[in-house]
């Protein structure tokens, strides 16, 4: 589904990733771990298409489409999702709307019918109760004044209202505290289906508790490292970092 | 970065201004300049009675003394007074019976701005008096109006059939010596609206003009005055747009409001005359008076203004609280882009006991514009128990506009309450690339944020004109963010 080849990326000339490759098949679930700075949050947002970052070299196909020959929008619209650190708060513009035009965007792109008002509602409500988010979070502007699980609960939410094929959820279980973390991981794996795949961004195990990942990454200085199954979550949580720093250093 | 933003700025001038057409037609229009004489026709044309000319020359000889006001944070180049045709009216026969009589011409121009003057393609409940140049060219559902004693005419008109009402009030609240826009205006205005709402009734339709120029070299000054007396209540729009041409033209417009005793007034511009192209060539300069009085208790006056026009607005629609517990409010969303320069903002004057205002003040500053909020609230003496909010806000999209807020605070009774609170903000790249992560385009995103930033002063507009400015908000920034 996912085929990201040695994929450099760099900010302000400086390099952040120095060759990736990552294989992601349907219906799979990835961790990608790693200490603070190994450039986790630069491959979420090359791969929706932030242009801060300069791709150098690399390839990355969904579906078999050069994503990064495409707009930010497009990539959306083909079913890229990405579940943001830190959501952006737009005020005065309601949830209602933002998803509405959202949804009707992505539907647009895939040759769908538009959706009517209360047709629209009516998935919204379907999408609340799948994810457990409160009914009042839907009624205010775009995650403003939301504190930070209300935030990260949202993103959840936007991607069950995108239904995309490939959610990238980055350090989604950064500042939760125990309850709002079960509440995303039992989102994640209700959206979870044969034909999309999540990749998930953590630096701590404590989330893979709860989203049992097929495949873990670990990625050091712009590289993957390491690549095992769900036992490495737990060795890490053991050991902590420092082992693969001294065996990959530079 | 940087250059991402100036190539998304630079596509603002792809953005074309879509009333930039001209209709050909037959117009009367008199030579250039400005002088006794001038006023003297322009007052013959129009079949005044005696007091309307004797005004008018009161007027003039006043405003040959007056000099320019320069306090507004505008930049303006000189404006060569005797170079402005003061006169051109379309040519078609004096009294209309039915629709059919009007030009073709002159109905396919209302047709293609949206507004029919064919009343069986009514807009949903709106009554229109179209004017073009110097002239009243039509107004729609006269008669239903007049059913319930709700006078709706020209001004033209209504000075020939209303002089008793016009003597009253005409200059009562903008006075000929009031600055040196408005005197100009009362020497030579030709044509606008006139209202009059009997006691007790509530008026049945939005009431609205659309004001629209066509000839070139001409200036447009038109006279709009509405008064709703006692218990009465009035919902009123005013639209208006201009061609596409290289010169600037002059629009100096008074518009005066009367509330009597618990009378309430509603008056809603969407104000989109040419802007100039976007190196700032030619354009509208829009200076207007308006101003209402809530004369007697109770009365209620709301301005609520959306403003895309004008390549330099000078304009502060403002409210005298006369009477006790009357109130007042100004709505306001003034957008520039590209050179636009906008002065404007409101003044309250509370002289009654118990009097409230409000004021809420939206600029969006996009391209090399300047957009300032200039605003006085002033509380006299007696006004006891005066009560007033500010809120101010800007909204800056690109890095070379600006944003200024000159707010003026006067009061001299010690209880009045009187808040003022202001925020500037900018379009983020994150919220845009937040918007775009989730399938929305860029575009589309400025789009929600304006609408969403604004939203509070769409709200108070008439439905289907709320749709209208929604668009014209989009429409007047598109691209205009990195």
């Amino acid at each position: 589904m996912l085929s990201i080849k040695n994929l450099k990326a760099s900010i302000n000339g400086k390099p952040i990733l120095k060759g990736i490759n990552l294989e992601v098949k349907p219906g799979e679930v990835h961790a990608i771990m790693g200490p603070n700075g190994s450039g986790k949050s630069t491959l979420a947002s090359v791969l929706a298409g932030r242009e801060i970052f300069e791709v150098t070299s690399g390839e990355v196909l969904l579906e078999g489409k050069n994503l990064l020959e495409m707009s930010p929008e497009d990539r959306a619209r083909l079913g890229v999702f990405l579940g943001f650190q830190y959501p952006i708060e737009i005020p005065g513009v309601s949830m209602v709307n933002f998803m509405k035009t959202a949804v009707n965007e992505i539907r647009k792109y895939r040759g769908l019918p538009l959706l009517s008002s209360s047709d629209f509602l009516k998935l919204m409500r379907e999408k609340k109760e799948l994810v457990e988010i409160d009914s009042q979070l839907t009624n205010r502007s775009v995650n403003e004044g939301f504190s930070g699980g209300e935030k990260k609960k949202n993103e959840i939410f936007q991607m069950a209202m995108l239904e995309p094929k490939l959610a990238i959820l980055d350090e989604t279980d950064s500042g939760l505290d125990i309850d709002a973390l079960r509440i995303v991981a039992n989102g994640v794996n209700k959206l979870k289906r044969p034909d999309n795949a999540t990749i998930v961004i953590t630096h701590y195990q404590r989330l893979l508790d709860y989203i049992v990942p097929d495949v873990i990454h670990v990625l050091y200085n712009g590289q993957i490292v390491k690549t095992a199954g769900k036992e490495l979550a737990l060795e890490l949580e053991e050991k902590g970092y420092d082992w693969i720093k001294k065996e990959y250093a530079v | 970065m940087e250059n991402e933003q100036d190539k998304i700025i630079s596509e603002v001038t792809d953005n074309e201004y879509k009333y930039g057409f001209f209709t050909e037609i037959e117009s009367d229009t008199i030579a250039k300049g400005l002088s006794e004489e001038v006023v003297k026709i322009i007052s013959s044309r129009k079949n005044e009675p005696e007091f309307m000319l004797e005004w008018r020359l009161k007027a003039f000889e006043y405003w040959k003394k007056m000099k320019m006001p320069n306090w507004a944070h505008l930049t303006i180049p000189e404006i060569d007074y005797q170079d402005i045709i003061y006169y051109s009216a379309p040519k078609q026969n004096a009294e209309l019976a039915s629709i059919d009589e009007i030009d073709p011409e002159l109905k396919a121009t209302f047709d293609r701005l949206g507004i029919p003057l064919d009343e069986q393609k009514k807009l949903s409940g709106v009554a229109v008096d179209a004017v073009m140049d110097s002239a009243s060219i039509k107004t729609t559902f006269k008669e239903n109006l007049a059913d319930l004693g709700i006078i709706f005419c020209s001004m033209s008109e209504a000075v020939r059939e209303h002089p008793d009402l016009i003597k009253k009030y005409l200059g009562s609240v903008v006075p000929y010596t009031d600055n040196f826009f408005a005197t100009l205006n009362c020497a030579v205005f030709s044509d606008g609206s006139f209202v009059y709402i009997p006691k007790g009734v509530r008026c049945p339709m939005e009431l609205s003009t659309y004001f629209r120029i066509n000839a070139e070299n001409t200036g447009q000054f038109e006279r709009t005055l509405i008064i709703a007396d006692e218990g009465s209540y009035v919902s009123y729009l005013e639209g208006c747009t201009a061609p596409k041409r290289d010169k600037n033209q002059l629009h100096a417009a008074v518009v005066e409001l009367v509330a009597l005793k618990n009378a309430e007034i509603k008056y809603s511009t969407v104000q989109n005359w040419y802007p100039g192209d976007k190196n700032g060539k030619g354009g509208i300069y829009n200076f207007v008076t308006k101003r209402g009085i809530c004369k007697e208790d109770n009365a209620k006056i709301s301005w609520t203004q959306v403003e895309t026009g004008s390549a330099v607005t000078w304009k502060y629609p403002s409210c005298i609280l006369k009477g006790d517990n009357t109130s007042a409010e100004f709505y306001s969303v003034a957008v520039t882009n590209n050179y636009q320069q906008a002065d404007t903002g409101t003044k309250m004057m509370h002289i009654g006991k118990n009097t409230k205002s409000r004021i809420v003040s939206k600029g969006i500053s996009a391209g090399q514009s300047q957009n300032s909020y200039r605003g006085l609230v002033k509380v006299l003496k007696n006004a006891e128990n005066a009560r007033n909010f500010s809120q101010c806000d800007s909204l800056l999209l690109g890095n070379n506009c600006g944003a200024h807020t000159f707010p003026y605070i006067e009061v001299d009774n010690k209880e009045a309450i009187v808040e003022h609170e202001a925020t500037t903000s900018r379009i983020g790249e994150d919220q845009i690339f937040y918007c775009n992560q989730r399938g929305i385009s860029t575009e589309d995103a400025i789009g929600l944020i304006v609408n969403g930033y604004a939203r509070e002063v769409l709200n108070q507009l008439p439905m289907e004109f709320a749709v209208e400015a929604q668009k014209l908000l989009q429409i007047s920034l598109e691209g205009s963010v990195g």
